[in-house]
């Protein structure tokens, strides 16, 4: 419960939490609460919020805004922890290699970092997901290859720091082997940079699948916010429902992971928090 | 050495090191375009109608298709390095010249974008460290919170429907009214007019980035020794913050703004294809809906060298900006 006291102390932290969970919720009861599929017609087209029955008034063609919504809520938190699931696991194992041993691995390795992070990653991402055809692995992909270089880097630096410490020369005196090392030993030691880095990835990673999918790059058989506000352009004028709910849902869902990111490098860094 | 020397010398360094990027960069361009489904032969079959099996084995030799892959990439070194980007059937002309018509108004919102969210963000910062946790820096922190986690092309929508749709103050898309064939200052005016809503759009995202950084950078500044000495010496606390701290300050501000401009044109896509604004971006969103793919791998690695060029450029300012940085 330490952990506990110490995340309480960040306010904007908690609101962030709660914000979190009622998405979350939402995402939970998505099939409860709107049963129909999210593409499916379900009243007038163009109804406005209140109207007709839809909470949040329905598109151009029929499709219920708040189902959309909640069914998104889905899309967006699934696609966020997946790509950075990937990102993570993928950067931890390249900055990993690169800081345990050094010498021409680190530098190769660190040099393929480098090229990735120089390349322009929002267009990387489009030219991915377009080149193998939008679905949710090739999103998933395309988030995750843009991503990785900054866990990368992070996992690397921890590994420098961390590899010529006494616990870890005592753990090659008693003959441990490399991959236990690093797995066992090293790594435990460095999972809270690696938490705080990843939540605020998750945060990122929503932000790019929504542009992907506003672009006409989502997966084109299930629902998100950015396709919901992409389809809505065209009727900017005279229904600006359909673009507005879901954007806020964006704004707020990226906000709150945004808010325990920080609340989490309070928590998990005591060290940190006293340079604030 | 002289001191000359010695930065003609960094800035040599620099260039090479810069060359195997721009190389791999190359390496993934021509591996993207191979992993596309169907090549130019597919496609330029397709867009005759149909083809026979022989007249697709013509076609794959007349463009080294049937070449094995090192020599094919060797080929595609050879043509990019001589400015040859292939061909878009979409538009019936060459990459090169489609992705050339298209670079000003980008560079038009980019540089307009970069003076805006630099300029804007380091006032916005220095506010807010200078006022530590008043409530003008906790404004300042909410409000680039709140940018940072905003989608772009939702607020540039947000801003169509407000100062487009209700107001009526700024035009909802294009770079400038065709229709009125306004000459000299008039088309400048025009121009700026239709470019007020994309900058502040991209603008606002960049803008929480600067202030966040340039208020963390004021801060730990005004912790130096140096600022104790300047205290000691009996400077004003103004002379301090405006002469002393805010010059080392403004260092990190440099560096990210080189950083960054790989994601400013991510973010050009977004806002140009929302504001119809006819630059890269909106030639690649085009691109995308034609699935003219050797387009928007054109585009791609333009954007890609253009951030290459810009780290650089960054890079050797910083270098005089900050003479402690190691040259040799």
């Amino acid at each position: 419960m330490e952990f506990w006291r110490l995340y309480r102390r960040n306010r904007s932290a908690v609101f962030g939490m709660i914000i979190l969970l009622v998405v979350f919720l939402l995402a939970g009861s998505a099939a409860l609460f709107f049963p129909d599929d999210p593409f499916s017609l379900a009243g007038k087209p163009m109804s406005a919020p209140g109207e007709n029955g839809f909470s949040l008034g329905s598109d151009t063609l029929g499709r219920d805004v708040a189902a959309g919504i909640a069914h998104g809520a889905r899309t967006s938190l699934m696609i966020g922890g997946l790509a950075t699931a990937v990102a993570v696991l993928l950067g931890v194992m390249l900055g990993g290699l690169a800081g345990y041993f050094g010498g021409w691995i680190d530098d190769v390795l660190m040099r393929v970092t480098e090229i990735f992070q120089t390349i322009p990653s929002f267009i990387f991402a489009i030219l991915i997901v377009a080149i193998i055809k939008p679905s949710i692995n090739s999103i998933i992909i395309a988030i995750a290859v843009v991503s990785w270089p900054a866990v990368a880097r992070l996992v690397r630096g921890e590994f420098i720091s961390l590899r010529n410490r006494e616990f870890v020369q005592a753990c090659h005196i008693v003959g441990m082997g490399d991959v236990r090392i690093m797995l066992r030993e090293i790594l435990p030691n460095c999972l809270s940079p690696i938490i705080v880095a990843g939540s605020l990835m998750v945060a990122t990673a929503i932000l790019i699948e929504s542009g992907l999918s506003f672009l006409g790059l989502g997966d084109p058989n299930i629902i998100s916010w950015g396709f919901q506000i992409g389809a809505g352009r065209t009727v900017l004028r005279s229904a600006w429902w359909v673009c507005t709910f879901p954007g806020i849902a964006i704004l707020l869902t990226v906000l709150a992971i945004n808010l325990v990111g920080e609340g989490l490098n309070d928590a998990l860094n005591p060290r940190l928090r006293d340079h604030k | 050495m002289s001191l000359a020397a010695t930065r003609v010398r960094y800035v040599l360094k620099r260039l090479i090191q810069s060359i195997p990027v721009v190389i791999a960069i190359l390496v993934i361009n021509f591996f993207l375009l191979h992993m596309a489904e169907g090549d130019a032969a597919d496609v330029l079959a397709g867009e005759a109608g149909s083809a026979t099996p022989e007249y697709m084995e013509q076609l794959r030799e007349k463009f080294g298709l049937d070449k094995p892959l090192p020599v094919q990439l060797a080929v595609y070194l050879k043509n990019v390095l001589s400015f040859d980007l292939g061909y878009s059937f979409r538009h019936g002309m060459p990459v090169i010249d489609l992705v050339m018509d298209r670079f000003v108004p980008t560079l038009l919102l980019m540089v307009s974008t970069i003076v805006i969210a630099v300029g804007l963000g380091i006032v916005l910062g220095l506010i807010a460290a200078s006022g530590l946790n008043t409530w003008r820096d906790n404004l300042i922190s909410v409000f680039a919170l709140i940018t940072y986690a905003t989608p772009l092309f939702w607020i540039g929508l947000m801003m169509i429907v407000l100062f487009s749709l209700e107001l009526g103050w700024f035009p909802t898309s294009g770079m400038e009214n065709v229709a009125a064939f306004y000459e000299g200052w008039d088309r400048v005016k025009d121009i700026a007019h239709h470019l007020v809503m994309p900058t502040v759009t991209l603008s606002l995202f960049y803008l929480a980035l600067y202030t966040r950084l340039m208020r963390a950078s004021m801060l730990e500044q005004a912790g130096m020794d140096y600022v104790i000495t300047a205290r000691a010496k009996g400077l004003t606390e103004r002379r301090i913050v405006f002469v002393h701290i805010l010059r080392n300050a403004l260092l990190p501000v440099v560096t990210m703004a080189g950083v960054q401009v790989g994601a400013l044109i991510g973010g050009s896509v977004i806002v140009e294809s929302v504001f119809a604004w006819p630059g890269l971006g909106m030639l690649a969103y085009e691109a995308l809906f034609a699935r003219d793919l050797n387009l928007l791998l054109g585009i791609f690695l333009l954007c890609a060298l253009l951030v290459v060029a810009i780290n650089l450029v960054v890079d050797v300012i910083y270098s005089f900006l900050d003479p402690r940085i190691e040259v040799g």
